[in-house]
């Protein structure tokens, strides 16, 4: 006879069958179908012959293949450059948005509207906003003086990229803000005061107390925001399809070219599997530094 | 027990299965055709042709879906690819009928097509749909690229007759720049996309150039290496908008209603619609030549056409060939013939046809002749890939052109 404890084991697994079953259907099999793909010469769309097994060397010729190499650095760039700034000002609109001031909750509407954009939106958006004829960009900067002529801000190999990044940027900072801002709610107001009366600078204030109790989320909203920008595919897809030159073809959409367009399955699923497990480690780089501060203490 | 018919019952049995029979022949069938969102035969024009093609054979559904052109290839593909069925009917580009034939993606439908019909039609359109001597489908979009210019501008250039050499649109430009008329005269669509092949293939042409040497593919030959120069000069001498290298047709399109070029070069459908003055400041004043050639006399063009065809795994090959014959046949060409040129030769003498836009239907019976069409070959999207970077790289300014397109030859010939 099973006692309580093994009932309620043995119960816990019947309930959580059909959603591990569900996973492993949507998660692992394409996982693993994909990795086994890898290690083939297997097209996008088959000529009836099963394909060949060809161990290492879809691997070996992406890790020599020069436009790769530079896809990931760039998508590097992508990603370090924009998950940076996002995380910047997505905690000063937080911490400004935590101000009691008149008009603050139409301002966080508008500050979460780029956010609930779909991406094609945006990107589209964008894509006219930096019209070297007519975008906004150019007229804005010009008045500004910044600018003496309008430049094609999408069309030459030094800008596009970071007008890419401008534009994802745009979007994804309110996510940051969100949940930062969600944790600042949660601190208690005495505590402010408390520091206040010792004489504590607005400084002080900010990395004793807010910053213990924003760093969680925001790590959580990094790690989030990093995975994302490093798949970074529709934002480029629509404003620059990779160019020009190369200077916007990131990682997700060298997969696609590769798999899609070139219609080559084996050698697009190895590209894949390099960008997952280049993906994993970016995300047990963060949980590592999620657990270090929880043991630090700078995390409750 | 035995079974015992009687008259009633064999009759029963009788009309049950006519009913049965006749059910299954007039059963609706629902065809999945991929189009593609466009300018010239707009989305509402192609649901206006189905819709009239329906009422003709109330039998036949068409589930319509409409992409750009960007994502057409990689959409019929992938529709194949992830296992479905995919599409009954798909509108493909001249580029890809050998790499479609590799991968088995069209039906064969030569036999559907009598040597009489293909005859009517024009020799460039009927290539788009060719492919080691069989039919892939029949051609729908007869198109290549135009010159058209700036009436206007150029008279108060004092330029009489419109260019008859590229030499002559360098010339012209200097002159329009020179004088402050336009402050860039040409516009093109030059990004890392299709497009710039196409207007590389027009000059190509024009210089009489050609992609093989030997039987393999070579970009250095005189006139390819003519064409690229030709581009890079007009940018150097700032006669070519710079912006064109991030331009797609349709940004030609605006910059040249938008009355900021006096040339463009672009496909038919731009005719109407800059001659159009609820979309156009230069409304009146387009005119349209072939696209000329690297001497006078001569004229140059890219075979730009597309075809509808058949999806190999299709269900009902019979029904969607009903709808490409429809779509395709001569009296709904001439009824749209504003959006897009008939692939029917005889076409273009019907006054109907010719009406409002006689210099474009002149223009067309020369340059439909001249149509150089892109390197044919399975592996297409690769090199398309290697060619537009190659010759952004020249014209952004980052390489010297000889050196960039002696690395697309490499890059072509290392294909795997």
């Amino acid at each position: 006879m099973l006692t309580l404890p093994q009932r309620e084991r043995r119960q816990a697994w019947v309930l959580l069958a059909p959603m591990l079953l569900m996973m492993f259907l949507l998660t692992a099999w394409p996982l693993a179908r994909t990795l086994w793909l890898s290690f083939t010469d297997a097209g996008l769309i088959g000529d009836g012959s099963a394909p060949n097994w060809v161990g290492s060397e879809n691997f070996l010729y992406a890790l020599t293949d020069p436009d790769f190499r530079a896809a990931l650095w760039r998508t590097l760039y992508f990603t370090v450059v924009s998950v940076i700034i996002e995380g910047f000002i997505g905690v000063l609109v937080a911490l400004l948005l935590n101000q009691q001031f008149w008009g603050r909750s139409a301002l966080r509407v508008l500050v979460i509207l780029p956010w609930a954009l779909p991406t094609i939106v945006n990107a589209t958006m964008w894509r006219l906003n930096f019209n070297p004829d007519y975008g906004s960009i150019n007229a804005l900067l010009t008045q500004l003086g910044l600018i003496d002529t309008y430049r094609s801000w999408l069309g030459d190999p030094s800008s596009a990229i970071n007008a890419v990044m401008f534009a994802d940027i745009w979007k994804n900072y309110p996510l940051i803000t969100l949940l930062v801002l969600a944790a600042l709610q949660t601190i208690p107001e005495d505590l402010f005061e408390a520091a206040r009366l010792d004489g504590a600078s607005a400084f002080r204030r900010f990395r004793k107390i807010t910053l213990p109790a924003i760093a969680a989320p925001l790590a959580v909203a990094l790690i989030l925001r990093t995975i994302d920008a490093f798949k970074v595919f529709d934002i480029i897809y629509v404003m620059t399809r990779g160019g020009p030159l190369d200077s916007t073809k990131t990682v997700s959409f060298f997969v696609y070219q590769e798999s899609f367009s070139y219609l080559r399955a084996g050698s697009g699923a190895a590209y894949a599997i390099l960008m997952t497990l280049i993906c994993a480690l970016l995300i047990l780089i963060y949980m590592v530094m999620l657990l270090r501060q929880r043991r630090s203490g700078s995390i409750e | 027990m035995s079974l015992r018919l009687t008259p009633a019952a064999t009759l029963c049995a009788l009309s049950a299965l006519t009913f049965g029979y006749s059910a299954s022949v007039l059963a609706d069938t629902t065809l999945s055709a991929l189009f593609m969102t466009q300018a010239a035969y707009s989305e509402a024009d192609i649901r206006a042709m189905t819709a009239d093609f329906t009422k003709l054979h109330p039998d036949i559904k068409v589930n319509l879906e409409f992409v750009p052109y960007e994502a057409l290839h990689d959409k019929i593909v992938a529709a194949r690819g992830a296992g479905d069925k995919g599409y009954d009917v798909v509108l493909f580009d001249a580029i890809w009928p050998a790499e479609f034939n590799k991968y088995g993606l069209l039906q064969d439908v030569t036999a559907r097509i009598p040597a009489e019909e293909s005859n009517k039609i024009f020799d460039g359109a009927i290539s788009t749909v060719t492919y080691k001597d069989k039919r892939w489908g029949m051609p729908w979009i007869l198109d290549t690229k135009y010159l058209y210019y700036n009436k206007a501008m150029l008279a108060k250039a004092g330029i009489t007759t419109p260019p008859a050499t590229w030499a002559d649109v360098e010339k012209q430009s200097a002159i329009l720049k020179e004088k402050g008329i336009v402050k860039y005269p040409l516009v093109w669509s030059w990004s890392q996309s299709e497009a710039l092949l196409c207007d590389y293939t027009t000059l190509v042409s024009a210089f009489k150039g050609d992609f093989y040497k030997d039987g393999k593919l070579n970009f250095t030959n005189t006139g390819a290496m003519k064409a690229i120069n030709y581009m890079k000069e007009t940018l150097d001498k700032g006669l070519t908008n710079p912006n064109s290298r991030e331009y797609l047709e349709e940004d030609v399109r605006k910059s040249f209603s938008n009355g900021d070029a006096a040339f463009a070069l672009n496909w038919t459908y731009m005719y109407n619609m800059a001659n159009d003055p609820k979309q156009s400041k230069v409304a009146g004043d387009v005119g349209v030549v072939p696209a000329p050639g690297g001497e006078a006399g001569g004229a140059s063009g890219v075979n730009g056409s597309m075809g509808l065809g058949i999806a190999k795994a299709s269900a009902h090959p019979d029904q969607a060939w009903e709808f490409i014959s429809y779509m395709t046949s001569q009296p709904v060409q001439n009824k749209y013939a504003k959006l897009s040129l008939p692939i029917w030769k005889s076409s273009y003498d019907d006054p109907a046809v010719q009406k409002d836009q006689e210099q474009l239907i002149a223009a067309a019976k020369t340059s439909l002749n001249v149509m150089l069409s892109r390197p044919v070959t399975a592996d297409y999207s690769r090199l398309s890939n290697i060619l537009q970077q190659n010759i952004q790289a020249v014209l952004q300014g980052k390489t010297p052109a000889q050196d960039g397109m002696e690395a697309a030859t490499k890059a072509a010939d290392r294909l795997r």
